[in-house]
């Protein structure tokens, strides 16, 4: 049964989706490993499914408008769900799936939400945990039966009762469901994203299929893709990003979406499917990295000179072979051996090898991470957007690559910089409003209709945007010089021994900054100095450990005292916090974005510390474990200084 | 809880001796279909000589067992795999080189029809059997939620993952009684949690009976439907938790006679 008249352009994603399933009804749309197999849906599975889903959902009682909230690790059955609500006028709305109860509890309370399906009983456990306050609720589904045998409450169905109910009804009202297709429109709102939060309570973030369909096709278009591609899909649905490029973007190419076994087999399923399209935040870049390096450590005296004489040679030639500019034959040469011998196995260990376009956004990426990727022959690139904007606002064009800009305004995008060095765009694929606070949505969008982005940026001379900070952020010394914390810890952040770092400075006489260890690496150069400990509150607490990061520390000051407006942010005093910062003690976002002024207030006595120059503070926190029992870690914290450079001394690296 | 099904064990007035000593003197208790049932007691209560008795290991001097109403004085292990019952032990029985699929593959052994000639040509019958099995050890892992071991070496895994693979193993035959030395002993609180949640699952989904060892009080009550206890190799207790934990017998074993 044809839901659209040929000719017509698809404008909405359940058209999309039976406009595939008529044009590639054979080929493959999903796969999921499962039972060590990876299983197969094409198009036309996947069209079929939806439509039993769509029905079953409409004769629950499921209206136009009507808020579905999904919440579980990339399942095939709940990218479909997205689909089925879609085609009812429905609105999904993806959770993040590691949220605890009380986390979700503001999403669905504010979403309203009177559908749910959930993966399994680790999720639906938490629905009815908080099942009292969501008296709109009047719907649970899920996907995965298993533990659910004993869950007798009329309110909860296995999911194919629902495909099974919905199959029935499409055989006795063949028109219903086209009929419904075919009341959808561009401009209705397609899905809701909420906001991490990281600037306060979360927003709901109301995007039109009309708004993701044009992000989705400009980026389609300009880094040409195909039906032919193979992604990942691994992170979170409920990330703008897992959105545009496993669900928009798949659904406009046409493309597979590959779901992983589970969240630990990712590495060895990425090989298996060998990604041709691949998106990934920097630290999973990162990790990556880290891996390598270890392993490499520890390989042969053979292999080791093996692979730094040729990663010299990558680094030397391999950007600019990837960007297609004039390379020295003899250095060609030495790049096509060193290809054979050590970047394609490389490339084959990481899963790499068939990647024709890998992204990176969401946080700066250092530049040494930036150029091994590339060097090898990967083409990473970087973006730059917001849920508020389909994660779409700049791309990098392919031989147009720096680690330091996220690249030129992509396809049918308007970008101003405003003039505090706020960045403000415009363009299709804009929010409709944040869902029930118009004062937000106002506050947001201004009258000229550009979206605010938050973000401090500038233009350079080739038209490329950088990012510096989150424009409120940034701040003023005491003295009036400019600090931009973000810029800072990013820089302490690129290298491999700090995981995470902190800077306050905002109307202050200096910087101070509060420091993370990564324990891989850092565990790893201890075990090599034969440095023995027990844990991370134990290593962060040696002073070898303090002598470490503050050497990397007087690096980023020597870097600093050349960047001129920003050689005041030196950082004077810093401490290693004596555990990890965690999103499940409020520390980060889901995003594994710092929350800076909660961490400032929970830890105000070790920054008073460090502004009263005294060597050491003592401190207790509480934390809570990953099964919701809470503990304390206490330590003695000591507090160190680093040498700082004059303003115009270049010195350091 | 299970408590209340038909009587599939039944053990009679067993007595071992090593030598002089007394391991088991007359013990008598049943297993009823699809409980857990725990046997606890302190070191040296003979817990561990009890499950060697039950899957054949020891032959006991005196009594009898009775497996779905079968009578056997002289129960050997091979037997008692027959009839269903398979077991993990205490200090991991796992072939250390293997990977993990191999080593639950190999806990298939007893269901594996074609022969060793069929199996080495892998053609036809051999082929699709092994396929079947590969589907079962699959779901098997699938369960245990150990997907991202299946192919590494089960030497190189943590001392937790390992005992979750010993327990695969011992799945692998679907048995219908199962017998665990220890499931719990040497992990830690977290370990202990997720075992326990995969022996309720396996009582629970897949229907079996399970008979546990451990000498973990606080994780046996929690998830046994009934326990017997066992000091110096006589039976002081038989119950349910709440009965054998009031018993002034068993707390004077465990806490000493002042209590």
């Amino acid at each position: 049964m044809p839901e659209i008249a040929s000719g017509q352009v698809p404008d909405t994603f359940p058209r999309l989706l039976f406009h595939h399933a008529e044009v590639r009804a054979g080929s493959t749309a999903m796969r999921e490993k499962d039972l060590g197999i990876w299983q197969c849906w094409t198009w036309r599975d996947v069209a079929e499914h939806v439509r039993a889903l769509a029905a079953g959902l409409a004769e629950m009682g499921f209206r136009r408008g009507d808020h579905l909230a999904i919440v579980g690790d990339n399942r095939p059955r709940l990218y479909m769900m997205m689909a089925a609500a879609q085609c009812l006028g429905g609105v999904p709305v993806p959770l993040y799936q590691d949220a605890v109860a009380s986390e979700m509890l503001f999403a669905l309370v504010d979403a309203g939400a009177r559908f749910a399906f959930v993966e399994n009983q680790e999720q639906v456990d938490k629905i009815l945990e908080i099942r009292e306050q969501l008296p709109e609720l009047v719907h649970l589904f899920y996907d995965d039966p298993r533990g659910m045998r004993h869950y007798t409450q009329p309110f909860i169905h296995d999911v194919r009762e629902l495909i099974e109910m919905g199959r029935i009804h499409n055989r006795n009202h063949p028109d219903f469901l086209p009929e419904q297709v075919a009341a959808g429109r561009a401009d209705e709102v397609g899905v809701m994203l909420y906001t991490s939060g990281t600037t306060g309570r979360p927003k709901g973030v109301r995007l039109t299929h009309g708004a993701f369909i044009a992000a989705a096709r400009g980026g389609a278009d300009f880094d040409r893709l195909t039906a032919d591609e193979d992604i990942l899909s691994y992170l979170p649905m409920a990330w703008v990003g897992d959105h545009l490029f496993s669900f928009a973007q798949a659904l406009v190419a046409g493309f597979t979406i590959n779901c992983p076994e589970s969240a630990e087999t990712v590495m060895a399923d990425m090989r298996e499917i060998g990604p041709t399209y691949y998106f990934a935040p920097p630290r999973v870049f990162e990790n990556l990295l880290t891996q390598v390096m270890i392993r490499m450590d520890d390989a042969g005296i053979v292999k080791q000179r093996m692979f730094h004489f040729f990663m010299a040679v990558a680094r030397r030639c391999g950007a600019e072979i990837l960007d297609r500019r004039p390379v020295a034959a003899g250095d060609r040469l030495l790049y096509a051996l060193g290809n054979l011998l050590v970047y394609g196995p490389l490339k084959n260990v990481l899963g790499m090898s068939r990647i024709r376009v890998a992204y990176t956004a969401g946080a700066a990426i250092g530049p040494d991470l930036f150029r091994f990727y590339r060097s090898i022959g990967i083409n990473l690139k970087q973006l730059y957007g917001q849920t508020e904007t389909c994660a779409y606002v700049c791309l990098q064009p392919d031989g147009e690559i720096r680690f330091d800009s996220v690249g030129k305004p992509a396809p049918g995008v308007e970008v101003r910089i405003a003039g505090n060095g706020e960045i403000l765009v415009r363009g299709p694929m804009l929010l409709n409003e944040y869902y029930r606070r118009p004062d937000a949505t106002a506050e947001a969008i201004n009258d000229e209709g550009y979206f605010m982005t938050g973000d401090a940026g500038l233009f350079d001379d080739d038209g490329h945007l950088k990012i510096i900070d989150r424009a409120k952020d940034v701040g003023r010394l005491a003295n009036g010089a400019m600090f931009a914390p973000n810029y800072i810890e990013n820089k302490l952040k690129f290298f491999p021994h700090v995981k995470e770092a902190v800077a306050f400075g905002n109307g202050r006489e200096m910087v101070c900054a509060f420091i993370n260890i990564d324990v891989g690496a850092v565990g790893n150069w201890a075990e090599r100095r034969g440095i023995a400990y027990s844990g991370y509150t134990d290593l962060a607490a040696k002073p070898e450990v303090h002598e470490l990061v503050r050497e990397c520390i007087e690096r980023v000051n020597g870097e600093l005292a050349s960047e001129g407006a920003l050689a005041d942010s030196q950082v004077h005093r810093f401490l290693i916090l004596h555990k990890e910062l965690d999103p499940d003690d409020d520390e980060l976002t889901r995003t594994r974005k710092v929350r800076r002024n909660f961490v400032a207030e929970k830890y105000a006595v070790l920054i008073d510390a460090l502004y009263s120059g005294s060597a050491s503070q003592f401190i207790e926190t509480a934390v809570r474990f990953e099964d919701g029992r809470q503990g304390k870690v206490a330590a003695d914290l000591a507090i160190r200084d680093v040498k700082t450079f004059a303003s115009s001394a270049r010195s350091g690296r | 809880m299970n408590a209340g099904g038909e009587v599939v064990l039944d053990l009679q007035k067993v007595s071992l001796s090593f030598g002089g000593v007394k391991a088991l003197t007359e013990i008598s208790f049943d297993v009823r279909e699809r409980e857990i049932r725990a046997i606890i007691g302190p070191n040296g209560a003979g817990k561990s000589s009890m499950l060697n008795v039950i899957n054949g290991v020891y032959r006991p001097q005196q009594g009898e067992i009775v497996l779905r109403g079968q009578r056997f004085t002289r129960m050997t292990p091979y037997k008692a795999a027959r009839a269903g019952m398979s077991r993990t032990f205490q200090n991991i029985a796992l072939f250390r080189g293997m990977s993990v699929l191999d080593n639950i593959m190999a806990g298939r052994n007893l269901r594996i029809a074609s022969n060793l000639f069929q199996q080495a040509i892998w053609w036809g019958p051999a082929r699709r059997e092994e396929l079947a099995h590969r589907e079962r050890v699959e779901q098997i892992i699938d369960f245990l939620e150990i997907q991202h071991v299946r192919k590494t070496p089960v030497g190189r895994l943590p001392y937790g993952l390992q005992k979750r693979v010993d327990l695969g193993r011992a799945l692998a035959m679907e048995p219908s009684i199962l017998l665990l030395d220890e499931p719990m002993a040497g992990m830690n609180v977290e370990e202990k949690q997720d075992m326990c949640r995969f022996i309720l699952d396996v009582n629970d989904q897949l229907g079996t009976t399970i008979v546990l060892i451990e000498h973990d009080m606080g994780v046996v009550m929690d998830i046994s439907d009934r326990v017997v206890v066992l000091d110096y190799g006589r039976k002081i207790g038989d119950g349910i938790p709440d009965d054998v934990r009031a018993n002034p017998e068993v707390i004077s074993a465990y806490l000493g006679a002042t209590h």
